[in-house]
């Protein structure tokens, strides 16, 4: 393999990393439970599915994502479909915030971020209560959702650094 | 204000129902076939289970793959408080040793009268069929509280069997696939188990509250706890036998389990059935 195919390849890698961690966060669902703070969980795939929705939508696809649904949904031991549900709401809100922006701005995206998500956790868990009945602890759930929105800031500049150096590097080239 | 409403209805029309940029589906379309998912879900339908049940197979074994690092991660933490905690835990231990081999005396003989009582008036002894486990996935999620274990129908798993970590009881199976069972644990909120408390010979119900500890839904009379309680499984239902030892009794109705649920690595699954003779 030549060295510039075998740069392609990287690259490819590189342009694939947000479709990766999608499937291994659902799949892992890593949240930090095992550190046992009270109330302490955030819900990774909201925040990755909704910044890169916003900024690169084709990144991961919303077949993808409905499928990352899926898994999750396995995972997790929801319904079938439920996850999926949620996160294509995530991404039609990211789309629509992406249509009505000229200048985007990292405090207009974060608080529109917790509106999204109290809007497709409200979904999500008004099906699971009324239609599945099943008990949810709405502590931990308000707990999930704060903290989901606080780490938006972090991880959007960690993902802002990667899209600079990734997507707008292979731009220039 | 007409202006504002039509860039509006523009915004959304163009996210929801035209199809992106380089994308294959269109969002309004895979919404609306999530929703007609979670409808079939809801009625139990036929080709959905088989769609859940190969998902399963599939996705439990990857997901044990993917989880390894993670779980590596959590295992360190917990080695190094457990060797932080290391000496007093030990000085506990040494005194419970002390209490139990004192027991442990009366227990043999204890167990073989009351079985020749029980056949004395006629009551059925019970049977239990074992099969060992391997915790593939420990779901230690806010809102489930569940674990995926390594055996499955080929084993003649059956929905309702008790998980027991050594002694104790931890939680039900739920989901029977081919291969691999899911476990709701007795910390889940919709865990719900018939227990009675000993001394006292008091009947209530357990439930789980997401956190490490169970709660006692209610009491038909009012009671004064002035000396320690232990929970045992009731029987009540058919599900359980009676008397498997599930937690301690501490103040406000809480329980205190026995195991430690988020430190499970092999798990006993039990059936029970009446002896007939």
């Amino acid at each position: 393999m030549s060295i510039e195919s075998k740069k392609t390849v990287f690259f490819k890698l590189l342009e694939s990393a947000p479709l990766l961690l999608l499937f291994v966060s659902v799949l892992n669902e890593f949240d930090f439970n095992y550190l046992n703070y009270k109330y302490f969980s955030f819900n990774f795939p909201f925040i990755l599915i909704y910044y890169w929705s916003l900024k690169r939508s084709e990144s991961l696809g919303y077949g993808f994502i409905f499928i990352a649904g899926l898994f999750n949904d396995v995972v997790i031991g929801f319904p079938i479909g439920l996850s999926g549900l949620t996160y294509l709401i995530i991404c039609g809100f990211a789309a629509y915030l992406r249509n009505i922006t000229l200048h985007p701005n990292l405090v207009n995206d974060w608080l529109f971020f917790l509106f999204t998500i109290l809007v497709a956790t409200s979904i999500n868990y008004f099906l699971l209560i009324i239609i599945f009945k099943v008990d949810v602890n709405y502590y931990d759930l308000t707990g999930n959702i704060f903290f989901t929105f606080l780490l938006y800031y972090i991880f959007s500049f960690i993902f802002e650094f990667y899209y600079n150096k990734v997507f707008k590097r292979k731009k220039n080239d | 204000m007409a202006t504002s409403r039509d860039d509006f209805v523009i915004a959304i029309r163009s996210a929801f129902i035209k199809k992106g940029n380089k994308q294959r589906f269109s969002l309004i379309g895979l919404i609306l076939f999530s929703i007609f998912l979670i409808f079939l879900s809801r009625i139990n339908f036929y080709a959905i289970n088989y769609l859940k049940s190969g998902l399963n197979e599939v996705v439990y074994r990857i997901s044990f793959i993917v989880s390894l690092p993670e779980k590596q991660i959590s295992n360190s933490i917990i080695a190094i408080n457990n060797h932080l905690n290391l000496y007093d835990e030990y000085n506990e231990t040494k005194e419970e040793l002390k209490i139990l081999k004192g027991k442990n005396y009366n227990l043999n003989y204890l167990k073989s009268e009351n079985d020749r009582l029980r056949r004395l008036i006629d009551e059925y002894i019970i049977n239990s069929d074992e099969l060992v486990a391997k915790v593939l996935l420990d779901k230690d999620s806010p809102f489930l509280k569940s674990l995926i274990v390594n055996k499955g129908s080929k084993d003649n798993l059956k929905i309702g069997m008790a998980v027991l970590d050594g002694p104790y009881l931890i939680g039900k199976i739920v989901e029977v696939n081919y291969a691999t069972s899911r476990a709701l644990l007795i910390s889940d909120l919709n865990s719900k188990i018939p227990v009675i408390l000993e001394p006292g010979d008091i009947q209530s119900i357990m439930s789980g509250t997401g956190k490490n500890f169970g709660k006692i839904q209610h009491f038909e009379t009012e009671y004064n706890f002035s000396e320690k309680k232990l929970v045992y499984t009731s029987g009540a239902g058919g599900v359980f036998k009676s008397g498997i030892p599930i937690g301690e009794y501490i103040d406000n109705d809480k329980i205190k389990f026995f195991s430690d649920l988020s430190q499970l690595t092999f798990v006993k699954l039990v059936s029970f059935e009446k002896d007939e003779n």
